[in-house]
């Protein structure tokens, strides 16, 4: 019955699998829910249609009722409100060895670039089996990254990176929509994610011949002049940025930040925002100068550079498959 | 239960002509229009809310930025506009006064003063304007804000922030100004009612809830000043 | 004084005092001023429901060959908001609300009358500036107007529709700021608080909400239209602004707005299911404490619209827990409506008909408002033919149905003529059905991840049979509106006189003639007994008339 006339997408991630059964589970308590209600007030209207001789009773109120039917549905709601966070707490941390594919989404098109190097448009190819981690900016006005076989969705701003991830459990290809309206062709800004075992996308990434993006980033990270104030030894003007990813980083006003993917975009468009104690701003602002891809590839490569010391960073999914996680 | 409809219609008979036909006493009517104005009052707190909103996220992510555009206003200029409100204030205030004691010529007097010192704000206001658009300090193509962040001589103030923030400086003092307008307009209004000895212990409530109305637009200001004019001053 | 009534003979209207134009555009008559906010929220209606008629045609098939896709995404753009600011914020407020609160309290008028007569004015300019927008082009950002893409990325009208709703949201809190000080100031002797109609009590939790809320979307459009004159940034993040930033200004109002609509029908419901099971209301206090309650929690709940945007873990999860706080209310009066039936008097009148169809659509309405609270589902079905679905469940199925129950319960009363009992009872068949078939298959849709917005879906079409069976629907529901315009208009002149009361209801609007005269009362009423008093009226609802 479901071929024919489905009532959900494929299950095609970990996710998925999760969403469904609380969906399933809110399905059948609304359906009870309705019922009753329905058959109480079907009933009623039959049972106490107007009638010769019997008038209609009065009745105040009851304090005990109403106290149980706000209770129970409140308990009721708390089910709902734990499982759907619980879900929703694991789908915006994405695993720690998470490989990376980085997209910029434009009007109309998506473009992914994966961590060797590949690009592709609108279409994006994944293994089997693996966590993969969206890592997502806009060139131009708010997109959303929906794949519905995998039930996520992100929005993607102009101005930051926002994040996705899902582990793909079933090969086949799906359908990849825009979710948030972005003009004339939004209906239009549509692609593909395909999944495939392990062994095809090896042969797949091989037939590239592009260099990885680590590389391209650090190919900037010199052409730009970066690695003359941002070196490796204490005489840089700017901090050493070997090891900096995902670990805390204290700024000069005394607070403390992470230096996640957003703070690392961020000190390369807006220098000033954010001063590393100690230093001097003295960093003159990129903003403008750089393309949204580019500033991925510096992102990739500043990430690369905590990876030796065995923190996470721009693992590529070609790593990932040399050592299985399963 | 209630009485049935009958022939003739039964108003009551209003010796007071402000009265309106659809109050039972003035005490009714007093109440209805004290209570209405309250209520816009808190509209309008709302209305205003959402851009002291826009403006405290901002100046939380841009402190430096703002405080830069801050420092640029005169304080002498807003000081002087503030104490000026404040002022007005008073003579508002008197006005009720003199309207709940019938004193007619102290009625005429204190609103034609509350006017005037509305206008003297205004004209502040106007000059202030035009020296932010002398300075190239108006948003738009010839924006133009050289210089560093306060008690940051190396750090040179982003362009994009300090345009925001005078953004937002012209669009609340812009709107406060609107308001101030309207509150002259009605100000005149009733002064022209006031002339004609329409006010007193009898009935008073126009005057008493147009004070209330420029009241409440002297408290915006007295919030728009130090959040605009006073960013980081103490260095 | 003398007056045309007078001259004839005739008893005394508010329709026959006086004649011509002019009496009727500076009319400070609330029952007047109601009806002309009927005709022209029933003109938006016709324009919001011929954009739908259009989109769900063109959704017949897979691609997108009705309209250009640019006009596609102006139609639904401006079906959302004439639908929303020109239909459901106004209607029963404006037409109801207006006709009736001054009359259930016992007072001659509205606390400011001529401030009423304004509030329809702004309300036509509003319509009158968006009328502009729609035939010099339209506006295509959505009706939720998001940044950077209306602020920077569109060339078409924004700046006026953005105007017109800026003005008719001042319609809007005049309307609110009338209401509260009536209800405060203006009852009769003997009406206080506990005895006054559910009716009432819900217009004043609408009327809080119209005035705490809309200024916000006030000073958002404001801040939308100089972004746009004058490239600003304030929300524009190339030039060091937020778009986020607009998103919680704006679903800081709109959020509540959707109270705002549903509200007032929820008080109408009230009122016919009291009458048509001749009882009381169930829980009285709950009912009046449930509608204050939706409009408090209500506005701490924005941010469900935002789950995916971007926003911190953290701050989902306490938008989420706040959202379920707030169904509770909603199913308190559910239940409430239910327990009035028991035990009742039945009758199945159109008004009932309509608050059957109500109570069951505003209950899968609001479940479905629960998947969407759950941050794991929402995920998945945000943006989607879901979310469709579920607002138009609680708007169609339940905020339409109620006025429309409201409009036959009191057109008796406003008229002075019967409408015909069963072209009504056939209307509201049509309307259930139709709706239904329109909107349950969107569930399915939205859940197999149809995205909102879509002009073209050529990519999917195993979406089509689906969205044929909710376009067949939509032709039975346009039916089911067209009929009551038909037979309302004849009824003006071919139905039955009205006796003051034709369905012995309770509440002093049944206690004055049909229609009412001019002042409503010859005397000052002072209520001596509470409101619901069906244990004090011996007749049951009268026989088919």
């Amino acid at each position: 019955m479901f071929q024919t006339m489905p009532l959900w997408p494929v299950r095609a991630s970990t996710t998925a699998n999760s969403v469904d059964a609380l969906y399933i589970f809110l399905v059948v308590v609304s359906a009870l829910m309705s019922a009753a209600i329905f058959t109480m007030v079907v009933y009623f209207a039959i049972r106490y249609r107007r009638q010769q001789g019997r008038r209609a009773e009065q009745i105040e109120g009851s304090h005990a009722l109403e106290i149980t039917w706000s209770v129970i549905p409140f308990c009721v709601f708390m089910v709902f409100f734990g499982w759907g966070a619980n879900i929703y707490f694991k789908e915006r941390k994405p695993p720690q060895d998470s490989a990376e594919v980085y997209t910029v989404a434009k009007q109309w098109m998506w473009k992914f670039e994966h961590m060797e190097g590949q690009r592709e448009i609108n279409e994006l190819h994944v293994p089997l089996g693996r966590d993969v981690k969206m890592i997502m900016t806009s060139q131009d006005v708010i997109h959303s990254f929906y794949v519905p076989a995998f039930r996520i969705k992100q929005d993607v701003l102009p101005g930051r990176y926002t994040v996705a991830w899902f582990r793909p459990t079933k090969p086949g290809t799906y359908h990849l929509f825009c979710a948030e309206y972005c003009g004339t062709s939004h209906s239009g800004m549509v692609g593909s994610v395909v999944v495939m075992e392990p062994k095809d996308y090896e042969a797949w990434m091989g037939g590239g011949g592009s260099q990885p993006l680590a590389v391209t980033g650090q190919q900037l990270f010199t052409q730009l002049g970066c690695v003359t104030c941002h070196r490796q030894d204490a005489q840089g003007r700017g901090p050493n940025l070997v090891g900096i990813y995902n670990k805390p980083v204290l700024l000069e006003d005394g607070r403390t930040v992470i230096a996640d993917e957003n703070y690392i975009r961020e000190s390369i468009l807006q220098p000033a925002a954010k001063i590393v104690n100690g230093y001097k701003p003295i960093m003159p602002t990129f903003q403008g100068q750089i393309s949204d891809e580019q500033l991925n590839a510096l992102v990739a490569y500043v990430k690369s550079l905590s990876q030796s010391s065995g923190q996470t960073g721009g693992k590529s999914m070609a790593a990932a498959t040399a050592q299985p996680q399963m | 239960m209630p009485n049935s409809p009958v022939a003739m219609a039964n108003h009551e008979a209003h010796d007071n002509p402000a009265l309106l036909h659809h109050f039972a006493t003035e005490q009714q009517q007093k109440d209805a229009a004290s209570l209405g104005m309250w209520v816009f009052l808190a509209t309008e707190i709302m209305f205003f809310g959402g851009m002291f909103c826009a403006y405290l996220v901002y100046r939380y992510w841009y402190f430096g930025d703002f405080g830069a555009g801050s420092q640029s206003l005169s304080v002498i200029l807003g000081g002087t506009n503030t104490a000026v409100l404040i002022c007005s204030s008073l003579t508002v205030a008197l006005a009720v006064r003199a309207a709940q004691l019938g004193q007619q010529k102290v009625i005429v007097t204190c609103l034609i003063l509350t006017m005037i010192l509305g206008c003297v704000f205004l004209g502040i206001k106007g000059v202030e304007y035009h020296d932010k658009f002398v300075e190239h300090h108006v948003p738009g193509a010839s924006f133009h804000f050289p210089g560093h962040i306060p008690a940051h001589p190396d750090v040179p103030i982003n362009q994009q922030h300090a345009q925001i923030f005078f953004s937002l400086y012209f669009i609340m003092t812009g709107l406060h100004a609107l308001h101030m307008i309207v509150g002259v307009g009605l100000f005149a209004y009733i002064t022209y009612y006031a002339l004609h000895k329409r006010y007193g212990p009898h009935y008073y409530t126009p005057v008493e809830i147009a004070g209330l109305y420029w009241h409440f637009v002297d408290i915006i200001w007295i919030y728009l000043f130090p959040l605009l004019y006073l960013i980081d001053r103490h260095k | 004084m003398a007056t045309a009534a007078v001259e004839t003979g005739e008893r005394e209207t508010y329709l026959n005092r006086e004649y011509g134009i002019k009496s009727w555009l500076l009319t400070v008559d609330h029952k007047r001023i109601a009806l002309l906010y009927l005709m022209s929220i029933t003109l938006f209606f016709f324009i919001g429901g011929f954009f739908a008629l259009l989109i769900r045609l063109e959704l017949l098939t897979p691609a997108g060959d009705l309209v250009q896709a640019d006009t596609y995404n102006k139609l639904f753009t401006m079906h959302g908001q004439v639908m929303v600011f020109f239909f459901l914020i106004p209607a029963v407020p404006a037409v109801l609300g207006n006709f009736l609160i001054p009359i259930m309290i016992g007072a001659k008028d509205l606390a400011f009358p001529r401030i009423n007569l304004l509030s329809w004015y702004l309300y036509i300019i509003g319509g009158v500036l968006m009328l502009y927008t729609i035939l010099n082009g339209g506006v295509d950002t959505g009706w939720t107007f998001y940044t950077p893409l209306s602020t920077e990325f569109l060339n078409t009208h924004v700046i006026t529709a953005g105007l017109a709703i800026f003005v008719a949201g001042f319609s809007s809190i005049l309307t609110g700021l009338n209401f509260v000080v009536t209800t405060h100031r203006m009852r009769a002797p003997g009406m206080t608080w506990s005895r006054l109609p559910l009716f009432v009590w819900a217009h004043y939790a609408t009327s809080i909400i119209q005035l705490l809320g809309t200024p916000v979307l006030a000073i958002t459009l404001v801040l939308v239209v100089c972004e746009r004159l004058f490239h600003l940034g304030i929300f524009n993040p190339t030039l060091g602004g937020d778009p986020l930033l607009f998103q919680h200004l704006f679903w800081f109002y709109s959020h509540p707005a959707v109270y705002i609509m549903i509200l007032p029908g929820m008080g109408i419901v009230s009122e016919i299911v009291c009458c048509f099971s001749r009882k009381r209301i169930f829980g009285y206090q709950a009912m009046a404490l449930a509608v204050l309650g939706i409009a408090v929690v209500g506005f701490l709940v924005w941010a469900h619209h935002m789950f995916v945007a971007g926003i911190s873990l953290y701050a989902a999860m306490i938008f989420s827990l706040l959202s379920y706080f707030v169904a509770v209310p909603s199913a308190i009066k559910v239940f409430n409506w239910t327990s009035t039936m028991y035990k009742g008097s039945i009758t199945y009148q159109t008004p009932m008909l309509y608050a059957f169809g109500f109570i069951g659509l505003f209950t899968m309405g609001g479940l479905t408002g629960l998947f969407l609270a759950s941050l794991g589902v929402d995920v998945h079905v945000t943006d989607t033919y879901f979310v469709v679905a579920h607002f138009h469940y609680i708007m169609v199925g339940g905020m339409v149905m109620a006025y429309l129950g409201g409009m036959h319960f009191w057109w008796p009363k406003i008229s002075g003529k019967m409408y015909p009992e069963g072209w009504g009872r056939l209307a509201a068949l049509l309307v259930f059905v139709g709706f239904n078939l329109t909107f349950f298959p969107q569930f399915i849709l939205g859940y197999l991840g149809m995205p909102r917005r879509y002009w073209d879906y050529s990519h999917s079409p195993e979406f089509q049979i689906l969205n044929v069976l909710s376009t067949a629907g939509a032709t039975v529901l346009a039916v089911g509106y067209l009929l009551p315009m038909i037979y309302f208009l004849w009824s003006m002149r071919y139905g039955k006189p009205a006796p003051a009361n034709p369905w012995n209801a309770a509440g002093l609007e049944w206690m004055i003639p049909s229609p009412p005269p001019t002042f409503n009362f010859d005397l000052e009423p002072v209520v001596t007994w509470e409101a619901y008093n069906y244990d004090q009226i011996k007749e049951e609802v009268p026989v088919a008339q």
